[in-house]
């Protein structure tokens, strides 16, 4: 029996997850070389600590080849459909914080909120013959915002890096992307929706309601959460 | 329990004989339809929904997320009338949430009427095919009706911009909610749109998208400024009356049983007379049910019904639930001209239709036994 426990495999994210855990009682460490993905939790038996991508964690999460899991919220809601019912969310980190926006030209002095994109983007359909495209790569997260704000004549674009730049070279009108501090948008002449957050995002600890869980790895992870103090979810 | 597809198959079969009975004429459509055509028609919605794929020399392409439209371009290219046609086959819809009665993948069996002559004597003889086929099962019909919604609109004494921006979202109610409520006064002028309107008054368009930095974009300074021309417009255009967005509120809410539901919008047509056509072509619909055998007497009008579905239906829209939770409706439909004018670039070719989902009509009816 071992209870596996996934974490970023580098970053600050990975020193951040490790900081946490270590203030409550829980250290965990690297182990082997510099270069290798393993680690390891001192303290408590029976725990297998697994370096994985940050953008894995989901997946490995839903399929339950691990029983927890440190990743940003905004991954688990945008890779996972109806995340409630594959993971349970045990406690947000204070760490990680990023926002998932909605951006447009700082140009188009018309547009402020969602209702102005709107808009918008009906007269731009009119105009150039096909949707308003907005580029990211949460597509089910953006998706699933627009369409509870009931916004029409959008088409989302697929972008899995440098996002911002997609508007000067004409593949897309407006981007959804993750920003902590705004720079890289000024520099793109880009502009925040004010009524635009689709997601806070912040670095969580979740359990993977399809691990298993035998009674033994149920009695640790009481253990774990403990020592963590954390309650263990009833339904869970 | 879900019906065995061998159930669902035997079932689908029988429906689908009952359509040919009623002189449906049989067609078949293929399972990969061009993506770029409902896409354009559906957006995201669709995407959300659809399986798509690629196909080395024909590019983006979707597993038939439904029949109405492969049909409607059959139908264009025949172009006589009135035609009837039937169809049965899979159809595929991703699900986010599993649950019970939501397949990803499924039969459905529809049936199509063509017809430009007495659009109400159509839309009851559609209904009432579907209403005579699915009476063992005692589903809950419900009826609506988009085009009085559409009509009342259109007879709202402000201007076309808002009038059109309002048809837009009569299918996104929240939307639809947040601009009738502006529009009437209801909800301040947002602060950051005062700020651009008293900006506006002292500087060009030209000189505030100077200010705002360089232009980066597909749409163009043009597109901006005439939307900007259009926001001053609309600041100076008086709210709606609250009679009017009173009475559009109590259009939108009505629920009643059909015979009701008719005596109370001749009241309202006193108020909004651009709803009077609309309000006659219902009556005659209901009569022309009568004429089918429908007992009206009891059947229940939503003026809503149908705001939430895919937005092509723009006239008559009908349901019948099963009382499960969690499930579809077992059969739906309704008018979509709208769609084959789209689709028929300005021809318009009016028609009404409906699909059954026949798994549903077989568990139904295992459960029973």
């Amino acid at each position: 029996m071992t209870l596996k426990i996934g974490v970023p495999s580098k970053g600050r994210l990975m020193e951040k997850t490790f900081d946490w855990f270590g203030a409550r009682g829980l250290p965990m460490r690297r182990a082997g070389t510099e270069r290798e993905y393993s680690g390891a939790v001192d303290g408590i038996d029976g725990i297998d600590l697994v370096l994985l991508s940050a953008g894995e964690i989901p997946r490995e999460l839903a399929a339950g080849r691990i029983h927890l899991g440190v990743t940003g919220s905004d991954l688990v809601r945008d890779k996972l459909a109806d995340w409630h019912s594959q993971v349970a969310e045990l406690a947000p980190l204070g760490f990680g914080h990023a926002d998932l926006i909605i951006a447009v030209p700082a140009a188009w002095i018309d547009v402020d909120t969602l209702d102005d994109l709107d808009a918008a983007a009906s007269a731009f359909r009119a105009v150039h013959g096909h949707r308003l495209r907005i580029a990211t790569k949460y597509h089910r997260l953006v998706r699933d915002f627009l369409t509870e704000q009931g916004i029409a004549d959008y088409q989302l674009v697929d972008s899995q890096g440098a996002t911002e730049g997609t508007v000067k070279n004409l593949t897309a009108e407006a981007i959804a992307d993750i920003t902590s501090t705004g720079e890289t948008l000024r520099a793109n002449h880009l502009k925040i929706l004010s009524d635009g957050l689709v997601h806070s995002s912040e670095a969580t600890l979740y359990a993977a309601r399809h691990a298993g869980w035998s009674v033994a790895e149920r009695q640790l992870l009481k253990r774990i959460a403990g020592r963590l103090g954390l309650a263990v979810p009833a339904d869970l | 329990m879900t019906a065995p597809r061998a159930a669902e198959r035997a079932e689908a079969e029988r429906l689908f004989a009952a359509f040919v009975a009623a002189r449906g004429e049989p067609v078949e459509t293929d399972i990969l339809q061009p993506a770029d055509t409902l896409l354009d028609l559906y957006g995201e919605d669709i995407r959300a929904r659809a399986y798509v794929t690629h196909d080395p020399l024909r590019g983006e392409m979707m597993l038939r997320p439904d029949f109405t439209v492969p049909v409607v371009q059959m139908h264009m290219a025949e172009d006589r009338e009135p035609a009837r046609y039937c169809y049965m086959g899979e159809v595929f819809r991703k699900q986010d949430t599993a649950s019970e009665g939501r397949a990803s993948e499924y039969l459905q069996v529809g049936f199509e009427l063509f017809a430009r002559q007495h659009p109400a004597g159509a839309d009851a003889e559609v209904f009432a095919l579907f209403a005579r086929l699915l009476a063992p099962l005692n589903l809950r019909p419900v009826t609506g009706d988009l085009g009085i919604i559409l009509a009342a609109i259109d007879g709202l004494k402000t201007s076309a911009r808002r009038k059109a921006a309002l048809t837009r979202h009569v299918w996104r109610p929240r939307r639809f909610r947040a601009l009738l409520d502006r529009f009437a006064g209801r909800t301040p002028v947002p602060p950051a749109r005062q700020r651009l309107l008293d900006r506006l008054a002292s500087d060009s368009v030209d000189a505030l998208i100077e200010a705002a930095g360089p232009f980066v974009g597909l749409r163009t300074p043009e597109e901006i400024a005439m939307r900007a021309r259009g926001l001053i417009e609309d600041a100076d255009t008086p709210p709606i009356s609250a009679t009017e967005a009173t009475i559009l509120d109590d259009l939108l809410s009505l629920e009643a049983a059909a015979p009701a539901a008719l005596a109370h919008l001749r009241e309202i047509t006193a108020d909004l007379p651009s709803i009077a056509p609309a309000v006659d072509t219902f009556a005659d619909r209901l009569a022309a049910l009568e004429a089918e055998g429908v007992d009206i007497s009891t059947l229940p009008f939503e003026a809503s019904h149908g705001r939430t579905t895919l937005e092509y239906y723009d006239g008559f829209v009908f349901s019948f639930l099963a009382d499960r939770p969690g499930w579809p409706p077992v059969a739906s439909g309704g008018r979509y001209d709208a769609l084959t004018a789209v689709l028929g670039q300005g021809r318009t070719l009016p028609a009404v239709g409906g699909v059954i989902r026949p798994a549903l009509v077989a568990t139904l009816k295992g459960d029973d036994a």
